[in-house]
């Protein structure tokens, strides 16, 4: 699955859900928020949310893969429906991928064994092949040299890089980006951007949170904006930049562009 | 001067700022007062180092088999080496010191092979150290099988006895401390109340309480003819006083670890039991060494506590040997050489934890 066209506004190649979401609210004690989330994603889509800062998106993707718990409405991922059912939750985790924001390594494993963790602990890999599975995915986010090193020896780029090829080694479905250039100094953005744009064109169903609108507008299929928990507008890149159709997203754009 | 490509070159520090001269300058004789102060300092370990020497080296006597060996006015170190014996293995009887001897040489064996990176295996080496190792000595002290004779447990003694009491507790409370500490951030409600109000219980109370009522009270509960061995009660008591200790200086380590550490884990989909195995106490354990170890060392020099139930560990029976009327008036001597022996082990395991906090520092910064 290649999707050829990279203006954003191309189709993709299969209309079978992935993840559906359907009325969806979340509530923090008494505060509300998510409100009636309804997300419909395909196979191979890629989705930038973005939106002004509280206004839910982190939470609504971290409620993908249950770091959070939502409290009403349904949330189904490649046909499983999430609920309080630990193995769903468990099976769901190994299928969707999710890079963080501040990169979460784990600084007492090396690069590699951060790698081959999960695979060998939750996937029972073999170690032999989960290293040489570790190595191919370094080596696709171009830092396999950098194997046996520890995290705490890696900029921040590498650092991050390194997330990505963690989570690709558990081979997901999907994979939830969580603001992953927001940490980095500016030279470091590029180097990141550019491996997830290679992800993309590799067919892999992404849902990115960012504000990096240069990636929404060369890699995503559709944009999303929310705002105090609720999603505003929904819309192709060139549609959503060239003529927004909310007064709240025209001021977000004019805001941060 | 100016280099080439116009950067000014790299000179050497003035020379009254580095090597001896400059560290002199700089840590003895900064100013007047500093000066004073290190005249001062140099006088008052003069006074206390020529008075120590004199009495335990220079005016000392090593060798002998009674009092009227000393003859030299300081210390009479024959009263160590003639109770030498008894400072080691209590009232163990002495055909059979080779069975402690034993114990402990495959105990060194076994740590110094644990520590040597070429050992093939070294994990099922320390599996076999924390499981196999300890009914081995069990088995050796207590005989009874194999045609070793039983010897009652009211006759171990000696540093013996203290260093079984402390490597029983250490051994045991640590992993005790760990199982409660977790309990305590449970969120499971049943398991946290149950964890905290032992935690809280234990310590709350003190040690020597502990082993009062598990030498004195227990029996009177347990049902009549029912007796189990004093020594067994006191490392029981002890093991649950530390692991309350314990539980909280890991409780520490874990509330240091980012919860970005936790999700990552989830997100990746290792469980409960595996993300705390593989990525939370690896981490949480090695921030707390220093609590630790620390800990240890206070459970160390706490097993002397147990003279109050009777138990003859090291201390007790160094004061049972200058209470003896051929060597009164020895307590001095007596009291050194125990001051001596805890230092060493005590000493021992804090250079230990700091080489471990180095070997497993992986140079990240937070």
């Amino acid at each position: 699955m290649t999707p050829t066209d990279k203006s954003g506004s191309g189709t993709v190649e299969s209309d079978e859900a992935i993840i559906e979401i359907a009325g969806m609210h979340k509530w923090y004690g008494e505060f509300h928020v998510l409100k009636d989330i309804n997300l419909r994603v395909c196979k191979g889509e890629r989705i930038v949310v973005c939106g002004p800062s509280g206004s839910g998106k982190s939470t609504m993707i971290r409620c993908i893969n249950r770091l959070e718990e939502h409290q009403t409405g349904k949330i189904i991922v490649d046909g499983i429906e999430l609920n309080d059912d630990l193995k769903r939750i468990d099976r769901i985790r190994r299928e969707v991928g999710m890079v963080f924001q501040h990169f979460n390594l784990f600084p007492h494993l090396t690069v590699l064994e951060n790698c081959c963790l999960a695979p060998i602990w939750v996937r029972r890999m073999p170690r032999k092949k989960a290293e040489e599975i570790g190595m191919q995915y370094l080596e696709r986010v171009k830092i396999p040299e950098q194997a046996k090193k520890y995290p705490g020896q890696l900029s921040g780029g590498q650092q991050q890089r390194v997330a990505i090829a963690r989570s690709l080694c558990m081979s997901p479905s999907i994979m939830l980006f969580d603001e992953p250039t927001s940490a980095l100094d500016p030279e470091m953005i590029k180097e990141v951007l550019e491996t997830m744009i290679e992800l993309a064109e590799s067919g892999m169903t992404m849902i990115v949170v960012t504000h990096e609108m240069g990636f929404a507008k060369t890699v995503a299929n559709r944009v999303i904006f929310m705002d105090e928990g609720q999603i505003i507008e929904e819309n192709d890149p060139e549609t959503f930049f060239s003529s927004p159709e909310h007064d709240r997203t025209k001021l977000f754009l004019s805001q941060i562009m | 001067m100016i280099n080439k490509n116009g950067t000014l070159p790299d000179l050497p520090p003035p020379s009254t700022n580095i090597g001896v001269i400059g560290w002199l300058r700089n840590n003895l004789f900064p100013s007047p007062l500093n000066t004073l102060l290190t005249f001062f300092a140099i006088y008052i370990i003069y006074l206390v180092i020529v008075p120590t020497v004199d009495w335990a080296f220079l005016n000392s006597n090593w060798v002998g088999e009674s009092r009227d060996a000393c003859t030299g006015g300081g210390a009479c170190w024959v009263f160590i080496s003639a109770r030498f014996d008894l400072f080691m293995y209590g009232f163990y009887p002495e055909s059979e010191y080779w069975r402690i001897n034993l114990a402990f040489a495959i105990l060194v064996l076994l740590l110094v092979l644990l520590n040597i990176r070429q050992v093939p295996q070294r994990g099922w080496l320390a599996a076999f150290t924390l499981i196999c190792y300890p009914v081995i000595t069990f088995y050796l002290f207590s005989g009874g099988v194999f045609g070793l004779d039983p010897v009652d447990t009211s006759k171990w003694g000696g540093l013996s006895l203290t260093l079984i009491l402390s490597g029983v507790g250490i051994v045991a409370s640590l992993p005790l401390g760990v199982i409660l500490a977790l309990g305590r951030n449970s969120q499971m409600p049943i398991v946290k109340a149950a964890s905290i109000v032992f935690i809280e219980f234990w310590r709350g109370v003190p040690l020597i309480t502990v082993l009062f009522m598990s030498s004195v009270m227990l029996p009177l509960f347990l049902p009549e003819g029912t007796s189990f061995d004093k020594l067994l009660r006191a490392m029981i008591g002890i093991v649950l006083f530390e692991s309350a200790y314990m539980a909280e200086v890991v409780r520490g380590g874990l509330a240091a670890i980012p919860r970005g550490q936790y999700e990552a884990a989830k997100a990746l989909g290792l469980n409960y039991w595996k993300s705390m195995a593989l990525i939370i106490l690896p981490q949480a354990l090695k921030l707390v060494i220093p609590g630790i170890v620390n800990t240890f060392i206070a459970l160390f020099k706490d097993t002397t506590l147990v003279l109050i139930i009777g138990l003859f560990d090291l201390l007790t029976t160094i004061e049972a040997g200058f209470k003896d009327s051929h060597w009164l008036g020895y307590a001095l001597e007596g009291y050194v050489f125990a001051a001596l022996v805890y230092w060493i082990f005590c000493f021992s395991m804090s250079r230990y934890s700091q080489h471990l906090e180095r070997k497993l520092s992986t140079g990240h910064a937070r």
